[in-house]
């Protein structure tokens, strides 16, 4: 394709990224540099149905000063960056040097909002991610394999957890794992413990999101190697097997191979999503537990009544950071494929 | 005070015929255009100024949603702003007043005449006209307290703690007590009403820089970890649906809930009749000694936008405002603990009318304590987990706090 037609064909795309992906990055970044303007307090007093007090308010006026002469707020450079809601530089170096084994430098650190949170989203990254990938591919070998009566209602059904919304999908399965519900009171009854609560422990809390993520995904992924199946060349396979090659010996060296690009690409989307894991942290209330760099972006603009933009900012941009670098090795691998089948 | 209009209340009610009273709505042909919760109380306001006023005015819109405070600074930041009036609460009034989004109502309270009670003062501005109260309180199922062989209602936390204890030596229930103690603002506010219970002060006066790494800090935290000793193994995932829903299953005897949910539990929807007749609203219980109720007095009122034409301002305050009647209060009177007068407290309103007499204080109208009730929430379930000391707790929390309220731009 010439270079021009090229251009005019990606125009409408590449400007709506720039748009709506681009610039909003852009802006983001620029926030998170900035704080908000001096907050000026005077002392007053307050009264109401249940009497008054002495208090402060915020002097409308001469904030809104302070607000026109800077409207972006106090540069504030990287700083919001690496203070204790973030990287925590001064108090991590503390932590290590006022801890002997790294065990307490540990405790120290994941004492930490950003460290507690980058724990989580990478234990669930890490496990979602290969699990996802190693159940999809052999639910989708077993669906190929069925009667052709039975293959589309199991298709149908091994897509239903994709279908349903994040949200209310981690809301009936928080239901169904209360102590009263039906998960969680057999769990009671297999371990005789009825104070047993999947709620109540960091461990039991971590497998149950981690569990929910298997669920909601694995259709995902299924499908992709499933549609990946059927171009499996039935040349080869029969070669492999005129050669004595054993069912799983043709699924290592003649499927895998084959489905290698789709591999990858399913990698980089669940990469991407388990990344940002979000919906579940709220829908199963685990904030006590668990928090993830995308719930504390969801906390920062919700929690505090005048939301947090700078804090927001520095957190989103450092989460763009870690996509990336987690993606780069599977970028990596699929710029060499994609040269090697070039040449 | 409120409580003798309370008392009050009935004759006024006598007084006033409903048929007569004719609604002052102000300037005609104006827009009205209201945000609020979605409470059922708030919904009666609402539809009274309807039924009142929506004839006089051009437009007549309500937007009810839970996510009124998420929304509400942005929506009344442009010029004109999106909504006339947004009917809010102690918090919320701060977090509008912090971008001065809302207007002082000196002149239009004199006009129509709205009752020195209702007022919301700040420096002498009136920012809000107050109609309904909430506060956290005890309820109890009286059944089971004399099961255990407790014969008074607890009227203290060490009592409560001390029936929570028979209760479970007299193997009836494991956990008996539930609260809201759901990680981030639920857990938060258990922590400040126990620590106004103990007359904690939250800033060091007439500065943003925190208070609550203190002894009065300490004892509360003490206090909330002798609780959840004999709360629902699941509390740290437990909000006002989760414990209202125990509560009518009648899975816990004590609870501390807010007195909102009176209503719902005491009414025949949900709750069998042995929990609806043998629970009892009382007011919240006192701590470490206190004297005062521990808990936190809400009040919900009217608030006008900034940043709208005089003449829709006034038309909204006077829609709103027609509302306030006895008429009203009694078509709704179980929806809500009204501070308006014609209200006949009811075995619903028991606990926070009680809470309120008791002298219990109102959520602090600070700028800065929406930062420091998040700081809390989010640097308070390590400890209440038992993986930190009290002490570090705190220490936490105001450091959380100071991150948060330097870019906020309280603190330098």
């Amino acid at each position: 394709m010439k270079h021009r037609t090229f251009f005019w064909f990606i125009l409408p795309t590449l400007s709506a990224m720039v748009l709506f992906i681009a610039l909003p990055i852009v802006s983001v970044a620029i926030q998170s540099l900035f704080v908000e303007n001096e907050q000026v307090l005077v002392v007053s007093e307050s009264c109401g149905p249940f009497g008054c007090k002495e208090t402060t308010t915020i002097d409308a006026e001469a904030t809104a000063r302070l607000q026109e002469e800077q409207p972006l707020g106090r540069f504030n450079g990287l700083d919001t960056y690496v203070n204790r809601s973030h990287l925590a530089f001064a108090e991590v170096g503390e932590a290590w040097r006022s801890t002997d084994t790294l065990g307490e430098f540990w405790g120290q650190v994941s004492n930490l909002p950003f460290y507690r949170a980058l724990f989580f989203t990478l234990t669930y990254t890490a496990v979602v991610t290969p699990v996802v990938i190693v159940l999809g591919l052999a639910i989708a070998v077993g669906v190929n394999n069925l009667p052709k009566l039975l293959k589309g209602p199991s298709i149908f059904i091994s897509l239903l957890p994709f279908l349903v919304t994040p949200l209310v999908g981690a809301l009936i399965l928080f239901w169904m794992v209360d102590s009263d519900g039906i998960i969680g009171a057999t769990i009671q009854r297999i371990f005789d413990d009825p104070s047993l609560s999947l709620k109540a422990s960091t461990a039991l809390t971590w497998t149950m999101l981690i569990v929910y993520g298997v669920w909601h995904t694995l259709p995902f992924s299924f499908i992709t190697f499933y549609a990946g199946l059927q171009t499996v060349p039935e040349d080869t396979m029969e070669a492999a097997k005129i050669d004595g090659a054993s069912k799983w010996q043709r699924m290592i060296h003649v499927v895998v191979p084959h489905l290698a690009p789709l591999m990858s690409f399913v990698t980089l989307m669940l990469l991407m999503d388990n990344f940002r894991v979000f919906e579940p942290i709220v829908s199963f209330k685990a904030e006590a537990h668990a928090t993830s760099l995308s719930w504390i972006i969801y906390n920062d603009l919700r929690e505090s009544g005048n939301p947090l933009y700078g804090s927001a900012g520095a957190t989103s941009m450092m989460t763009i950071v870690g996509v990336v670098i987690l993606l780069t090795p599977v970028l990596i691998r699929t710029w060499r494929n994609f040269n090697r089948k070039a040449h | 005070m409120l409580l003798k209009r309370l008392a009050a209340a009935s004759v006024v009610s006598g007084l006033m015929c409903s048929s007569a009273f004719a609604a002052d709505c102000g300037p005609e042909g104006q827009s009205i255009r209201i945000l609020a919760s979605d409470f059922p109380a708030i919904r009666a306001v609402v539809d009274q100024a309807r039924a009142n006023c929506g004839g006089a005015a051009a437009e007549f819109t309500a937007n009810h949603t839970t996510e009124a405070r998420q929304v509400m600074n942005a929506a009344l930041t442009p010029n004109p702003a999106e909504y006339t009036s947004v009917i809010l609460a102690n918090a919320t009034l701060t977090q509008v007043m912090n971008d001065g989004l809302v207007r002082p109502l000196n002149d239009l309270v004199d006009k129509y005449d709205i009752p020195q009670h209702l007022l919301i003062t700040v420096d002498g501005d009136v920012m809000a006209v107050a109609f309904m109260a909430n506060s956290q309180h005890l309820f109890s199922r009286q059944d089971i307290l004399q099961q255990a062989g407790v014969d008074s209602i607890p009227a203290t936390y060490e009592e409560v703690l001390a029936a929570a204890e028979k209760i479970r030596a007299a193997g009836i229930m494991e956990y008996p007590l539930v609260m809201n103690l759901q990680t981030g603002w639920n857990l938060a506010e258990v922590f400040n009403m126990l620590y106004l219970g103990h007359d904690g002060e939250f800033f060091e006066p007439g500065t943003a820089e925190p208070a609550v790494s203190s002894e009065e800090g300490i004892a509360t935290l003490e206090t909330m970890k002798a609780l959840v000793e004999y709360a629902h193994p699941d509390h740290l995932t437990h909000a006002s649906n989760e414990t209202q829903g125990l509560w009518e299953s009648g899975q816990a005897a004590l609870a501390v809930m807010w007195g909102s949910r009176g209503s719902p539990i005491l009414d025949d929807d949900g709750a069998s009749e042995a929990v609806t007749s043998n629970t009892i609203l009382s007011a919240a219980p006192t701590v470490g000694g206190g004297s005062t109720p521990a808990a936190t007095l809400w009040w919900d009122g009217i608030s006008i936008a900034a940043n709208v034409p005089d003449a829709d301002a006034e038309a909204t305050f006077a829609a709103l405002t027609s509302a306030l009647t006895a008429e009203m209060v009694a078509e709704n009177n179980d929806d809500a603990v009204w501070m308006i007068d014609g209200f006949e407290p009811g075995p619903a309103a028991a606990g926070v009318a009680a809470t309120i007499r008791g002298g219990a204080r109102p959520y602090p109208m600070i700028p800065q304590i929406a930062l420091l009730h998040a700081a809390l929430g989010s640097e308070l379930t390590d400890f209440l987990k038992g993986n930190e000391s009290a002490e570090k707790a705190l220490a936490d929390v105001e450091t959380a706090y100071r991150t948060s309220a330097k870019e906020a731009g309280f603190l330098n």
